[in-house]
């Protein structure tokens, strides 16, 4: 298996895009190492702005260039970027549905050895709270490409969300990317799974194990979590009347809660949620990490084995 | 100075102070205040200084002014109105559902306003990467922002600082409404300023003090800001909150307070004065 970044895919893209486009600009908040920006800054010396640690600043500078016609992609760690600038992002960038991307790299758990401090967990939750807002959360490094030119195409606040360690290469998500769609990944009748980010290959070996014990998974990969593809989500839900969720980022207020309201409103259905319970990270091994908090396939399949247990407990169909 | 000039500028901001308190009574909601306290400063900008044009408002080589402290957005929706960016009659509609003039400036609802503020700090910055923009595109025209004193408590504010002075903005001209009052009381006592003019030299900006309420100092004091190349300017005008009715000067009560009706026709009568 391969693996790459995501954070890479998102350079990458950009380097293309700037080619394309001269209103493409890109700011850095000292993280450009880190993030990749780097690489965009030896490209486009004249064309990338360092803001140093000061990432409140970098926001509403990057809504000033939106407001004089350019395409900013403003780029720090996930933590930065969602909690210390969320003021900027919510009054500077999203009320005025100003044209500024947000490229949130060392998102999740697995940002690793750093420590619960630098790791985004809260992020989706946040940015899904604004108006206008619209939250991309690619799986792999393909996926984080494509989202990054997609991003830069749409016209409005995009939150685009980027992890830190190299992540499994999934050929199974590389079809057209449309922001709002969900990309269906494998067809089921007893359950269905719903990914967002890096859990698609989670997903994916998920409905392996469950097909070993006689169970048929769907499996829905949904790099935007806002806006969501409800229809996606209950023409499925309809068929299994049962539902998983995976993300790699809290039970509260991510893909998982966006999915139960959606659910409970329009087609009630079993539901359990597979992502960070609640608690702040620990510093590790970003791999170590996501086993130890319940972010591998065999915790979804259990969820799955669980919500069909209650589902013939319960006697019912959806 | 051209004294006819100088004398037409100053019935001008004795009218906007009139709107002002007409709209803060209105919507019986608001600051007058702070809105009193930027006139002359808010007048001199888009009566004197500023090319702009109300009937192409996103004309691309216009000046623009960001309202940082955007708690004051009577002074800008008053000379907005005065100047023909929308109906003078849009002012009755102050903080009241549906209009377009919300409590504090939206860029996406009013024509004419630049940038959306509020939540005090951010204006500065926004304004910079506005002009930041101007640099990329090579263009000629200003930006022109208004800052409060109480405002600069935010960090923000002091990385922007840093910012304007590293990319060399030599097209913003800012303004500190030095008024030395803010919500809670006076500014050296809720959290200390000063030396203000000397943190913003320090921090390496062609830095200014006069009077605020001086027309003719704010008109030269800008001609001779846009001499200057390589750095930003910040002009720190000297000004009495709540300017021109006597009963609201320096006094902080008055930061976010609407005047009763009598208090309304006695300030209406005060400045009903002449020049």
């Amino acid at each position: 298996m391969e693996f790459r970044q995501t954070r890479q895919g998102y350079v990458d893209a950009l380097i293309e895009l700037a080619r394309e486009n001269p209103l493409i600009v890109v700011l850095d908040a000292d993280v450009a190492k880190a993030t990749r920006t780097v690489e965009f800054e030896t490209a486009f010396p004249e064309r990338f702005f360092n803001c140093g640690v000061q990432e409140g600043n970098m926001i509403s500078v990057a809504a000033g260039l939106a407001l004089e016609g350019f395409i900013p992609f403003a780029t720090t760690f996930g933590v930065f970027a969602s909690c210390r600038a969320a003021d900027q992002v919510r009054n500077s960038v999203a009320y005025s549905k100003l044209n500024v991307k947000i490229a949130a790299t060392h998102c999740g758990i697995s940002t690793g050895g750093d420590g619960a401090s630098h790791q985004a967990n809260e992020d989706i939750a946040i940015m899904r709270s604004f108006p206008n807002m619209t939250v991309l959360v690619p799986g792999d490094y393909e996926e984080a490409r494509q989202a990054t030119r997609a991003a830069a195409a749409f016209s409005g606040p995009v939150y685009l969300r980027l992890g830190r360690d190299t992540y499994p290469v999934v050929e199974e998500i590389h079809g057209p990317f449309e922001i709002g769609k969900a990309k269906p990944l494998a067809a089921g009748r007893d359950v269905t799974i719903i990914t967002t980010g890096i859990m698609a290959s989670e997903g994916l070996q998920a409905v392996e194990l469950l097909a070993r014990e006689g169970i048929s998974a769907e499996l829905l990969h949904m790099p935007t979590v806002k806006p969501l593809d409800e229809q996606a989500i209950l023409d499925s839900a309809r068929r299994t009347g049962a539902v998983v969720t995976a993300e790699e980022h809290s039970i509260i207020g991510g893909l998982g809660e966006a999915v139960a309201a959606c659910l409970a409103e329009r087609c009630p259905a079993l539901l359990r949620r597979v992502g960070v319970r609640d608690v702040f990270g620990e510093s590790g091994m970003a791999q170590e990490l996501l086993t130890l908090y319940g972010l591998r396939a065999s915790n979804i399949a259990a969820a799955a084995c669980e919500l069909l247990g209650a589902k013939r407990q319960s006697g019912r169909t959806p | 100075m051209d004294p006819a000039v100088l004398a037409d500028l100053t019935r001008k901001a004795r009218e906007i102070r009139r709107t002002i308190l007409t709209m803060i009574h209105r919507a019986n909601s608001g600051h007058p205040g702070g809105s009193l306290s930027a006139v002359e400063i808010v007048v001199a900008l888009y009566y004197h200084l500023m090319r702009h044009d109300p009937r192409d408002p996103r004309r691309p080589d216009r000046d623009r002014f960001i309202l940082s402290k955007g708690h004051c957005a009577p002074v800008l929706y008053a000379v907005l109105a005065d100047c023909g960016y929308f109906p003078k009659e849009d002012l009755e509609t102050f903080r009241r559902p549906g209009s377009h003039l919300q409590g504090h400036p939206a860029q996406h609802k009013t024509p004419g306003v630049e940038a959306s503020t509020g939540t005090l700090g951010l204006g500065l910055s926004t304004g910079l990467g506005m002009a930041l923009a101007a640099k990329l595109r090579r263009q000629l025209h200003y930006y022109y922002i208004l800052c409060g004193d109480g405002e600069l408590q935010e960090g923000q504010v002091w990385e922007a600082a840093m910012f304007g002075r590293k990319y060399a903005l030599d097209n913003v001209i800012a303004f500190i409404d030095r008024n030395y009052l803010q919500t809670d009381g006076h500014t050296e006592q809720v959290m200390p300023l000063d030396p203000l003019a000397a943190k913003w030299r320090a921090f390496d900006w062609n830095t200014y003090e006069i009077d605020g309420h001086n027309l003719e100092a704010i008109i030269e004091t800008v001609r001779h800001a846009r001499s200057v190349r390589g750095r930003p300017a910040m002009i720190v005008a000297r000004t009495t909150k709540g300017k021109g009715v006597s009963f609201m000067e320096d006094d902080a009560g008055w930061h976010g307070k609407p005047p009763t009706r009598e208090e309304y026709e006695r300030a209406m009568k005060e400045l009903e004065g002449g020049v």
